[in-house]
């Protein structure tokens, strides 16, 4: 098979979109994000997500989402075989619109958090969490 | 036997330079457990340890998030096991109609005992874990069946009693009688298994604090067992690790409840001997 | 009902009233994602907590959907006001059906 110095480097360009987020995965990702904002413009701040930048273990990753004045924020994790991670509705008596749990990342990826405001709004913030293996291969 | 050789240690120094985020020594974080039990992770090693100057608790390897896990009693999902073995306590099992607390009393009054075990048994002449005793309690006192030996019940039981001696000192004896069965311990811990031909010190003793791969080595003290991995979630035996870390090297392992690992029980025991009782730890 | 399912919650006894509280919950499950497969290479069934809810005195405080990537014992912390004295009502709804609750009491005063 011969292959032109240009295919080569188209292949390779693939093969890093590839690496870098699975097709399916990327559809998944922006179909539950087109569920939960209707397909509105997302814009940025107002709104914080504190994940680890190195996890331990993707079993149990530590999260933190805040967005004062959001009615709803959903956690997406893209490079999960599904994205949805966790949606928080806040109530009358919530203090703040903030929320911590622990979540689960099938590797290395960006954790995506999206605040629906109290005026229908959206924004967004997104973090990137390497997700170590162990030392062992466990 | 103690050398830093072999084609396989150089590469893992190797990728402790390539890894760039490799920190060389635990960090200095101190533990406090609710705002109330204070941890000592960082003490002088035993007069024993001949290459080691200084012991550290496994947390102080870990990252702040991991460490967090362990520092409330709530976060801790290993107090979930510890939940259970305090049901477990006072309840009646056997033909002798008896439980735990009718001979021991209130839980509390265990503080102490984990700090001491393996510990050497003088009417049955040999060295025993927690689990054997408590199982010797549970046939003999309490006519009830033995459990398995790192199941459910035991390692709730084993995590209960650690966690009413958090904040006291390990202090295993090596002397006496206990003494051949701690020498067995040391040869095997220093013995070269598996086709990776890895001992425990070469990991735990000669390169803590680098980077195995991503992952951070610690001294492999077990002061913290039972210890709740993130990696499974649950609550994970000292026997299990053992076989854990074996089966790494790519050897048939010994197994649980083998003679061979209660003498490695008490000599990796012997090696945190000044460090402070903290299962049900946290660690990833 | 799953075995060995059970919940905890913390909240303070009392609080004055307006007062932020902090509030943290976890359940002892064990999140099965669906993801994985047993010895014999057959997948194992989904089985979640799929939703968890807070409320006071019958008003929500928060209302969470769980996906399968929440770790094995969800845990949740979030802050409240206390308006007066009165109840949390924690529930958890599990994929078989299941529901548990947990109750706690505060006084504001």
């Amino acid at each position: 098979m011969n292959v032109t110095r240009r295919q080569t480097l188209a292949i390779g360009l693939g093969a890093a979109a590839a690496a870098a987020l699975p097709f399916g995965a990327m559809a998944a990702t922006e179909d539950d994000i087109a569920a939960f904002t209707g397909g509105a413009e997302v814009g940025e701040g107002g709104i914080t997500l504190t994940a680890p930048e190195i996890a331990e273990n993707g079993n149990t990753v530590p999260i933190e989402v805040n967005a004062p004045g959001a009615t709803a924020i959903v956690v997406l994790a893209a490079g999960n075989p599904n994205p949805g991670v966790v949606t928080f509705n806040f109530g009358p008596l919530a203090a703040s619109q903030s929320a911590s749990t622990r979540i689960r990342l099938a590797g290395t990826q960006d954790v995506i958090a999206i605040a629906k405001m109290a005026d229908g709004s959206f924004v967004q913030a997104s973090q990137s969490v390497k997700v170590t293996i162990g030392g062992c291969g466990g | 036997m103690n050398g830093f050789n072999g084609g396989l240690l150089s590469a893992l120094a190797l990728t402790v330079g390539l890894g760039g985020v490799a920190t060389a020594e635990p960090d200095d974080d101190s533990l406090t457990i609710n705002g109330e039990i204070a941890i000592v992770t960082e003490a002088a090693a035993p007069a024993h340890l001949e290459y080691v100057d200084t012991v550290y608790s496994g947390w102080r390897f870990r990252s702040d998030e991991t460490q967090a896990v362990q520092m409330d009693d709530f976060d801790n999902p290993g107090m979930l096991g510890v939940e259970l073995g305090i049901e477990q306590w006072s309840a009646v099992d056997g033909s002798e109609g008896e439980s735990c607390a009718s001979c021991h009393g209130d839980v509390e009054d265990m503080a102490g005992v984990k700090a001491v075990y393996p510990k050497w048994n003088e009417g049955a002449g040999e060295v025993r874990t927690i689990e054997m005793q408590i199982n010797d309690c549970r046939k003999t006192r309490m006519g009830a069946e033995e459990w398995k030996y790192n199941g459910g019940e035991m390692t709730n039981t084993v995590a209960l009693l650690a966690s009413v001696s958090r904040g006291l000192p390990v202090n295993v004896a090596i002397d006496g009688p206990a003494q051949s069965t701690w020498e067995k311990g040391k040869e095997i811990y220093y013995t070269r298994y598996g086709q990776l031909e890895l001992s425990c010190a070469n990991c735990h003793e000669d390169n803590y604090g680098n980077m195995i791969r991503a992952d951070h080595l610690s001294q492999g003290q077990i002061n913290g067992f039972p210890t709740y991995r993130l990696k499974n979630t649950k609550l994970n035996t000292v026997h299990d690790r053992f076989r854990g870390c074996i089966r790494d090297t790519r050897a048939h392992t010994f197994s649980v409840a083998s003679p061979e690992f209660i003498a490695l029980e008490l000599y990796v025991t012997s090696r945190g001997n000044g460090l402070s009782v903290e299962g049900p730890s946290v660690r990833n | 009902m799953a075995s060995g399912v059970k919940p905890r919650v913390k909240v303070p006894k009392s609080a004055s009233a307006g007062e932020v509280i902090i509030i943290k919950t976890l359940i002892s499950h064990k999140m099965e994602s669906g993801q994985r497969k047993d010895a014999d290479g057959n997948v194992i069934p989904r089985s979640i907590i799929n939703r968890f809810t807070a409320e006071f005195n019958g008003e929500m405080v928060i209302d969470v959907n769980l996906e399968p990537a929440i770790s094995t014992n969800p845990y949740f912390e979030f802050e409240a006001v206390v308006p007066e004295s009165g109840d949390f009502t924690f529930t958890w709804y599990d994929d078989d059906g299941d529901v548990y609750t947990e109750t706690k009491s505060i006084s504001v005063g």
